[in-house]
């Protein structure tokens, strides 16, 4: 009994030390990518993060006093994409503010919610007790209800990537957000369908146990009506029935839907797809931002999603500087095309440095005094980042961002500008 | 006379365990409350949920643990208890400014509306015998999921409005959407207070203990022990059956609204059989018919994920081999020989050859 009760605790030791490692690495691995993938590419970033790796410490590491910026998001959990997205978007701004030098410079901590409002509320906290100064709010959007509110009465200002219902800003003067509101999308969404005319009989599948979807869905029927666009097929899903679609693609094909239009995030469209082409049904598809990600779906055939159109703010195509600069740094450290969660939340970052250096702020000041000058800067300002068009992005005082979409279609698997 | 002499010592053995489970529950109570200032806003943040928790717990022990039955749907009645809690305090809102009252009074509504599920359930299922009340508790926490996924009920100054799957509640001019079908509930007051916490698992102590110890208490466990043996003694079963079930769903229903005003927004996804599992963890984990084990389980169960936070994406792997090996320990024969001395100092001397 002692021989057995002695390998559990080496057992545990072991394991301990395992994770303690895994815990460090991981903190670091961002890092290292970035000094590796600044050998590579060369560019503007080469010099800083080789001075910093003769530093020894990572290139993230801000070199003097830097604001402390939290966020909660999926890390884990069956929506961690999201959550991993936004993380490592975030990190690589950072990493090249820092590496400026200036006068701005962050420290990044994302805490794990696995997108449930009770865990995200913990993280929160969590952040609270490590001195977190600007929030970043939570990524998807019920767990950021929950946080949003703790950010307005500890008076943190957060500016939130992508949780995108309007209980997240509802009420709360200092609570921003990067992407579009779920209504403003379902409008934008039969807006372009209509003065693109990309059909004229819809179907429209949407999962009715979901606010994402269904938010996007009551105001896609509402303006769908007011643009003269014809809803021939209306069905539904949920949670526990999301496998079998043919329910939902022999009612939009027997109606004769030419468009059907898919409020719903990648993983779910991409089944819709593989059984629809089964079916030999191919209308046209339009996704909205959830249906960014499509092409990264493992075991996927990407020749499925072959001409499907979906409204989202970030083209990875774009042949700017910038984007084209994020692109190639993101694809080194992760292997993928970022997506645009990835882009809102580097934007984000990006944000908050020009709003902190136009109201002059020092990371010695407190994150209520913050709070403030941020309202004003965020309500002021026009900011230029990956997302939007040309024209910049604006906020309203009620915390929802007003920029373009873009109109994409996945041609020969990749995501390409449609206009 | 031997005999009576034996079962008077049990009984002081037993509710000098209770007096030391009330006792512990206080104590914890008085040092968070003396430490309030001092503690990380991480642990403050937690206080609320553990209690919710720690009530679901012993309520759920009330039905594995006293009387042997299995529920795997304990979450769906914390699922009611929490919507009903929330519609109630809502209401009542411009009634009772005093926001603690409003919190009992939500806490009841809730506890009332979950016992009137849990005896629903219970008439036919409560008659059978075999493992069917753990089926029909599993299916009952999806149904209510699924309800209250498609639920609208909003607030105007007409009263309260209701519909099923498509929101037709047409609120006038102020009134407010308190469920919005899969969007949850959203801008619950956040009314739920550590104090009030404490008061219910010391109201769900009283219950559960004083229900145990009771004559209707006796019979419930000689129904578990032997069903065939109580009926032949005249014991109806199925009374005792639906008396403990629906305690049980009760005090979860009052858990719910406690749990569910502590936060500015809940789903109904979140009362799913995940819920549900993870309070009959606690309850396994802290020993059938233990209800201080249920509440150390619960309490330090909540917080674990939490102070794991260090280990990054290791975390749920850390907690899960934390778990495994609690219970390697808890089983150990030479770790319980230590326990067990250890609680005859507090329990009185050498209980433990009669209770095995």
């Amino acid at each position: 009994m002692k021989k057995k009760f002695l390998s559990i605790v080496l057992a545990l030791a072991l394991v301990l030390s395992l994770a303690a490692c895994g815990s460090d690495t991981g903190s670091t691995g961002g890092d290292s990518g970035s000094q590796t993938s600044g050998d590579s590419t060369g560019g503007d970033s080469g010099s800083q993060t080789s001075g910093d790796s003769t530093g020894g410490d990572s290139s993230s590491a801000p070199s003097g006093a830097a604001f402390k910026l939290g966020g909660t998001g999926p890390l884990t959990g069956p929506v961690a994409v999201y959550g991993l997205a936004a993380r490592n978007g975030a990190q690589i701004a950072v990493d090249e503010i820092n590496a400026e030098n200036g006068a701005v410079q962050f420290e990044l901590n994302y805490q794990d919610d696995t997108h449930d409002a009770e865990k995200a509320v913990n993280a929160y906290n969590n952040l609270k007790d490590w001195g977190m100064q600007l929030s970043l709010g939570s990524v998807t959007s019920k767990p950021c209800e929950a946080t949003s509110s703790m950010n307005f009465e500890d008076r943190v200002f957060a500016l939130t990537p992508s949780a995108s219902s309007v209980a997240t800003t509802e009420g709360k003067d200092n609570v921003f957000q990067m992407c579009f509101t779920d209504p403003g999308q379902g409008a934008k969404s039969a807006e372009y369908i209509a003065t693109q005319k990309l059909g004229t009989k819809i179907a429209v599948i949407w999962k009715n146990d979901d606010v994402y979807s269904t938010g996007i869905y009551n105001t896609f029927k509402e303006e769908a009506g007011k643009q003269g666009l014809e809803i021939v097929s209306d069905t539904t899903f949920n949670d526990a029935n999301a496998t079998d679609f043919s329910v939902q693609i022999t009612d939009a094909q027997s109606k004769g839907a030419d468009l059907v239009f898919l409020p719903m995030y990648y993983d779910v469209a991409a089944l819709i797809f593989v059984q629809a082409n089964t079916m030999g049904y191919a209308p046209k598809w339009f996704g909205v931002d959830g249906m960014d990600g499509i092409l990264s779906v493992d075991g996927f055939d990407t020749s499925l999603a072959e001409g499907v159109m979906l409204l989202t703010p970030f083209a990875a195509d774009a042949d700017d500087e910038r984007t084209k600069n994020f692109v190639s740094e993101y694809q080194s450290r992760h292997g993928e095309i970022p997506n645009q969660f990835a882009a809102d939340a580097y934007d984000c970052v990006y944000a908050y440095k020009q709003a902190l250096e136009a109201a002059g702020a020092t990371p010695d000041m407190d994150a209520a005094a913050l709070c403030d000058l941020m309202i004003e800067q965020f309500t002021s300002m026009t900011f230029e980042g990956l997302t939007g068009d040309g024209a910049g992005i604006t906020w309203e005082t009620s915390g929802a961002v007003s920029k373009s979409p873009k109109g994409m279609i996945i041609q020969g698997g990749a995501y390409v500008g449609m206009d | 006379m031997a005999s009576l002499n034996l079962s008077l010592k049990k009984m002081s053995r037993t509710s000098r365990r209770n007096y030391l489970t009330y006792g512990l529950v206080i104590l914890a109570y008085i040092i968070l409350q003396v430490m309030h200032g001092s503690l990380s806003s991480s642990l403050k943040g937690m206080l609320v949920p553990i209690c919710a928790y720690v009530v679901m717990a012993v309520s759920l022990n009330l039905t594995v643990g006293i009387l042997g039955e299995l529920s795997l749907g304990h979450a769906g009645f914390m699922s009611v208890g929490a919507f009903t809690g929330v519609i109630a305090s809502t209401c009542f809102q411009s009634l009772i400014p005093f926001a603690p009252l409003r919190l009992a009074l939500g806490m009841a509504a809730g506890a009332a509306c979950a016992a009137l599920a849990g005896f629903l359930i219970g008439i036919p299922v409560l008659r059978l015998k075999g493992d069917y009340l753990a089926i029909v508790t599993l299916a009952f926490g999806e149904i209510i999921k699924s309800i209250f996924t498609n639920l609208y009920v909003g607030l105007d100054s007409s009263g309260l409005h209701m519909s099923i799957l498509e929101d037709k509640t047409n609120l006038a001019e102020g009134g407010k959407l308190i469920i919005g079908g899969p969007m949850g509930m959203g801008g619950i007051e956040k009314i739920s207070t550590f104090t009030a916490g404490f008061l219910l698992i010391l109201v769900t102590l009283v219950v559960v203990f004083n229900l145990v110890n009771s004559r209707a208490g006796r019979a419930i466990m000689a129904v578990r022990d032997n069903r065939i043996a109580a009926e032949s003694i005249g014991v109806n079963v199925t009374k005792y059956k639906m008396l403990a079930f629906v305690t049980s769903a009760a005090l979860a229903g009052a858990a719910g609204a406690l749990f569910a005003m502590n936060y500015s927004t809940i789903v109904a996804a979140k009362f799913d059989f995940n819920t549900s599992i993870l309070v009959l963890v606690f309850v396994v984990l802290g020993g059938l018919g233990n209800m201080l084990g249920s509440i150390v389980a619960a309490a330090v169960l909540t917080i674990l994920p939490e102070a794991l936070r260090q280990f990054a994406d290791y975390r749920m792997l850390v907690y899960a081999i934390v778990l495994i090996l609690v219970m390697l320990a808890t089983n150990n024969p030479v770790l319980r020989g230590y326990l067990d001395r250890a609680k005859s100092v507090f329990t009185g001397k050498r209980g433990k050859k009669e209770a095995a």
